[in-house]
């Protein structure tokens, strides 16, 4: 069961585990860390790579969602249009819902 | 490998080489692997390309039926084909007359491999990777396929489970074509999102 439906506004975490004990296996980038986007679609639930990264089993699964931002909201100093988009595969436990 | 993952780890090229035959002959050795199937992989390797993905894109342009599905799960219409995607699901994207799409991987070098076989080095190189996120507009004129301002460029950062095929426009002058005609006109990078499709003159002109 996902937590966030198409559409929804979610932000990103902004934590820097690169100084937590176990420097892990990231599959979101600093760039897009503390942005706020939409959900674009539901990817389906996927082993966790923070775990399979270290031999484990990346249970229990998560939500892998694909999340539509904003370049200008991205980048402060984007130089093209308003309207462009970039989209990246979020995990769910890096998403909370925006207020 | 490019310079900059070289310095960072501190290794030139040759060290990577033998590095790599070191571990490749430790996993024969301790039978964790075989010959054969080493050999085996090389072939399934070789034998993926960009032509896997022209065929999906030419079947696109002369099937609306084969590309509804496509657009709805990329993953099925590769394999409707005959091409197998393992481990990753494929979502194709579409170009229209609003939005241009082109995919990266910030993070590493994700690509479609079962689709479009071994990235180019370019794709894997920190300067695209790094640039065509934040400034994608000057990374489409420098491979000179810039895309006008009323258009919405979208980026496609390729971070986890899921690969990128884009679906080009079909040229203009190419009705009646057949399928294997315009598979000719889909070339890779037209596949990634950072060209255009050969356009009809330009294959007639090469073909004479």
């Amino acid at each position: 069961m996902s937590r966030f439906a198409v559409g929804e506004r979610v932000t990103v975490h902004d934590r820097d585990p690169a100084w937590e004990p176990r420097k892990p296996h990231l599959r979101t980038p600093y760039y897009i860390r503390g942005k706020t986007g939409a959900v674009e679609r539901i990817c389906g639930e996927f082993r966790n790579p923070e775990g399979l990264a270290y031999g484990e089993d990346g249970l229990p699964k998560q939500t892998l969602y694909r999340i539509r931002f904003d370049q200008a909201h991205v980048w402060p100093d984007y130089s093209g249009p308003a309207h462009d988009k970039v989209e990246i595969e979020i995990y769910e436990h890096w998403l909370e819902k925006t207020p | 490998m490019t310079d900059s993952a070289h310095h960072r780890h501190g290794f030139d090229n040759d060290t990577y080489k033998h590095l790599a035959v070191a571990v490749r002959e430790l996993l024969v050795e301790k039978g964790v692997i075989t010959e054969d199937e080493l050999a085996a992989q090389m072939l399934r390797m070789d034998a993926r390309g960009p032509e896997h993905g022209a065929r999906m894109v030419a079947r696109a342009w002369t099937d609306p039926d084969y590309k509804a599905r496509m657009l709805a799960d990329g993953s099925a219409a590769a394999e409707e084909l005959g091409i197998a995607v393992d481990g990753t699901l494929l979502i194709v994207v579409e170009n229209t007359a609003e939005v241009h799409n082109l995919f990266v991987c910030t993070l590493c070098s994700c690509y479609p491999r079962a689709i479009l076989g071994l990235p180019p080095d370019w794709y894997k190189g920190a300067e695209y990777r790094k640039r065509v996120i934040r400034e994608p507009r000057v990374v489409l004129e420098q491979f000179g396929a810039p895309v006008a301002d009323n258009v919405e460029v979208r980026v496609h950062d390729s971070t986890a489970d899921m690969r990128y095929l884009i679906l080009p426009k079909r040229p203009a002058g190419t009705d009646g074509w057949t399928e294997e005609q315009l598979a000719k006109l889909v070339v890779r990078d037209s596949m990634i999102g950072v060209a255009q499709p050969l356009s009809a003159e330009a294959l007639i002109a090469a073909a004479e």
